[in-house]
């Protein structure tokens, strides 16, 4: 049993928990997940850490009500318990594997779609406890739909907001906004982008064009979360890969979206045990 | 004199339902069949039984109607018979040495062990003592047979015993992957683990080793004095054909764990699962067979596609025999080429090729050979991959030390399950490549007794 330590409600239907996992917070990094578990009847939803405190072995998740499972998670509070907690899972962040000499020398663009700025929080944390410059564009439909912003801009690095109707910073796309900063002459040596399937898609033909290195976290269907179901296969450049253990992060440049975006819907249909952790928006 | 056979569920029945379809034997027909031993003196089934249960003995037991006795004796072996009694392929192992096998039918080893395995839990009979434990830590990853087996051999031992699990619920492929009406859940499984639990063995759920916890840090900073890995083989194989990556395509791993493990086939629980009404499995082993019974009871017409014939199908005897009582169509000597979708990116059915079988000069099995020309179409809406697994490489990423194979296999000796990392064992199908529960049982048995010299190096 993993106990919430904190609630707290980001934005409407977007929910986020602190989580005491001792073992899980110890070992994570940024670019994992987790499979979460809220009861006996549960489905395993993977949902990416959005935070985490070695010291206080809490770790923090970031959810959309969009679902059965995310339903009924919603309505958990401070001081009850998630059945299971299993992690971290999947790949850490290709960076954290360079030194600060190599780190040094590149400029991040971190584009963040909707509930996948929580997954972004961690990577840019990372960064810039490090010292590494970031730029970081948040996409939402609207201004309330904006998430952890203030927390970002705190890490001390600049934040560009782009919402759809216009209501906090710039009005349009993200890659609307890109497309600018791109033709400012801003000079990105790789991109990260995490939000909903068909954004990270948009992002990574207009990067392409631009050629900048982009890496996308993808949010597939999964059971097990450990590579024994194959359920969140992926085909990156011509070949499967698992998103679980292979994943979650890839070239976004070779990732087949169509195919991506057909498997996450393999149960859309099945309204109330649908899985969900999608990032669902309607930017696009 | 004639084997008692077994009842079971009938066929036309028993497929509406998840229900278990042997029923196994009653008291009167287990001493019955038991009196059918001739008590070898130089028993060929202890010989081939991977743990060498002492067999004419409690079958000696049973005759007698002395069911706690024979108990007492297999759980000198084996401490989960009643799983055992079920999945072994006693066929090939026990009751292919049974000397009545050449007068006709074999002793029903396996259903008497099961029948002591089920007494036992049925009574709540106590047939596990905890012993005073000799200060050692042993960690245990994967808590599937290999791993229960090696932990319920250590505790024995007196060790203090942690078996990880990286699932939520204990038992690995017993519990994800052998379906519910051939090994029920929560009357067999859970209960036979909650035996080895009274045995002091901890058991761990959440705990991915390689992840959450690497093999190093066990050993150093969690202090473990030996390790055992018995992570099996959970990784699904695909065929690298066109059109694999659509939607109604999973591994039988996936199909299976979504019914078995998360229940999806109870509307109460929350993970969904597509089913639909034409399926095509393929292959010819136990998890075919598995998963076509499955999607049998989820009501759809299943068939069977595989490149041999029956006659080379690495399934066993009893679970072919089962799946034709039930319904499902063999397409034999038949190998799809091809996966076509409709224009949302589902499967609509299969390009599937004939196939023959010719002698093979060097290796004298019979291989299959595509027929040119055979090509035909036919519809199917869920395709269901069961052409084998390979195992889980989380922990051989993340701990250099321990060296595997070009098959993904962990190395180890043979006799001992040694791995190249010091003080690290391994067994089951993690080491051989999917095979049988109780191999996978041996093996951890084995590594068990070489970790309890290993532990005692120096001591002596």
């Amino acid at each position: 049993m993993y106990k919430i330590l904190k609630k707290k409600t980001l934005a409407e239907n977007i929910i986020m928990f602190e989580v005491k996992a001792p073992m899980v917070a110890k070992s994570a990094k940024p670019g994992q997940f987790v499979i979460v578990r809220i009861d006996e009847k549960g489905e395993r939803v993977p949902l990416t850490i959005c935070d985490f405190d070695k010291q206080l072995g809490t770790v923090t998740i970031v959810f959309q009500v969009v679902g059965a499972s995310t339903i009924k998670m919603s309505k958990l509070n401070e001081g009850e318990f998630l059945l299971d907690f299993a992690g971290p899972l999947g790949n850490p962040s290709e960076f954290v594997n360079l030194n600060n000499e190599e780190l040094r020398q590149k400029r991040f663009l971190f584009v963040a779609g909707g509930v996948g700025t929580a997954p972004v929080y961690p990577q840019v944390k990372y960064l810039r406890e490090k010292g590494i410059d970031c730029d970081v564009v948040i996409g939402a439909r609207n201004k309330e739909l904006v998430i952890l912003k203030d927390e970002i801009e705190k890490l001390g690095c600049r934040v560009y907001i782009c919402t759809d109707d216009g209501s906090l910073g710039f009005k349009g796309r993200v890659t609307d906004f890109m497309k600018k900063l791109f033709d400012e002459s801003n000079r990105y040596d790789d991109v990260v982008a995490i939000g909903p399937m068909i954004m990270m898609k948009f992002v990574c033909l207009l990067t392409k064009e631009y050629s900048i290195k982009t890496t996308v976290s993808l949010n597939s269907i999964m059971v097990d979360g450990t590579g024994m179901c194959g359920a969140c296969r992926v085909t990156v450049g011509g070949q499967t890969k698992f998103t679980c253990t292979d994943g979650p992060e890839f070239d976004g440049h070779l990732v087949d979206f169509d195919e991506a975006i057909n498997r996450q819907n393999m149960f859309k249909d099945e309204e109330v045990r649908r899985l969900h952790h999608s990032r669902e928006c309607s930017c696009f | 004199m004639q084997r008692v056979p077994v009842r079971e569920l009938n066929a036309m029945e028993r497929i509406k339902n998840f229900d278990e379809v042997c029923l196994g034997y009653s008291v009167e027909e287990a001493i019955k069949e038991a009196s059918r031993c001739l008590n070898c003196k130089n028993a060929n089934c202890v010989k081939r039984c991977p743990v060498g249960i002492d067999i004419p003995k409690f079958i000696d037991n049973i005759k007698k109607g002395e069911f706690k006795e024979a108990a007492d004796v297999i759980f000198r072996y084996n401490n989960l018979p009643a799983i055992c009694g079920r999945v072994c392929p006693q066929e090939i192992q026990c009751e292919g040495g049974c000397v009545l096998k050449n007068k006709g039918q074999a002793v029903a080893i396996g259903k008497l062990e099961r029948f002591i395995g089920d007494y036992v839990l049925e009574n709540n009979l106590d047939v596990v003592e905890r012993r005073p434990t000799n200060g050692k830590k042993v960690a245990v990853v994967g808590s599937g047979p290999a791993g229960l087996s090696c932990a319920s051999t250590l505790a024995n031992l007196g060790y203090q015993v942690t078996v990880f699990e990286a699932l939520h619920e204990a038992g690995g492929v017993l519990v994800y992957g052998i379906p519910e009406f051939r090994l029920p859940k929560d009357k067999i499984v859970k209960r036979e683990i909650e035996n080895l639990i009274k045995l002091g063995v901890q058991i761990k759920t959440n705990v991915i080793v390689g992840r959450t916890v690497t093999i190093n840090q066990l050993m150093d900073e969690m202090g473990y004095d030996a390790i055992f890995i018995g992570t099996g083989a959970g990784l699904p194989k695909f065929m690298g054909i066109k059109g694999e990556n659509a939607n109604g395509v999973f591994s039988a791993n996936e199909f299976l764990t979504r019914v078995n493990l998360m229940r999806a086939f109870i509307d109460e629980y929350d993970t969904p699962l597509k089913i639909g009404k034409k399926v095509a499995v393929v292959g010819g082993g136990n998890v075919a067979m598995d998963a076509a019974r499955t999607a049998v009871r989820l009501g759809a017409e299943v068939h069977i596609i595989y490149r041999r014939t029956e006659e080379e199908m690495p399934a066993r005897l009893e679970e072919v025999h089962h799946a034709k009582e039930e319904g499902i169509i063999f397409d034999v000597l038949t190998n799809p080429v091809e996966i076509l979708k409709d224009d949302k990116g589902w499967v609509k059915g299969m390009v599937l090729r004939k196939m023959e079988l010719r002698d093979a000069v060097e290796t004298g099995r019979r291989t299959p050979v595509e027929i040119e020309g055979s090509d035909y179409i036919e519809e199917f809406d869920t395709v269901i991959m069961a052409i084998g697994t390979v195992p889980n490489p989380i922990i051989t990423y993340t701990t250099s030390e321990i060296k595997i194979n070009n098959r993904k296999c962990i190395i180890v000796e043979e006799e001992t399950g040694k791995t190249t990392m010091e003080g690290v064992y391994a067994g089951g199908d993690a080491v051989t490549g999917a095979a049988t529960v109780i191999l996978a049982m041996e093996a951890g048995k084995k590594a068990a007794y070489a970790i309890d010299k290993y532990c005692h190096i120096g001591e002596r």
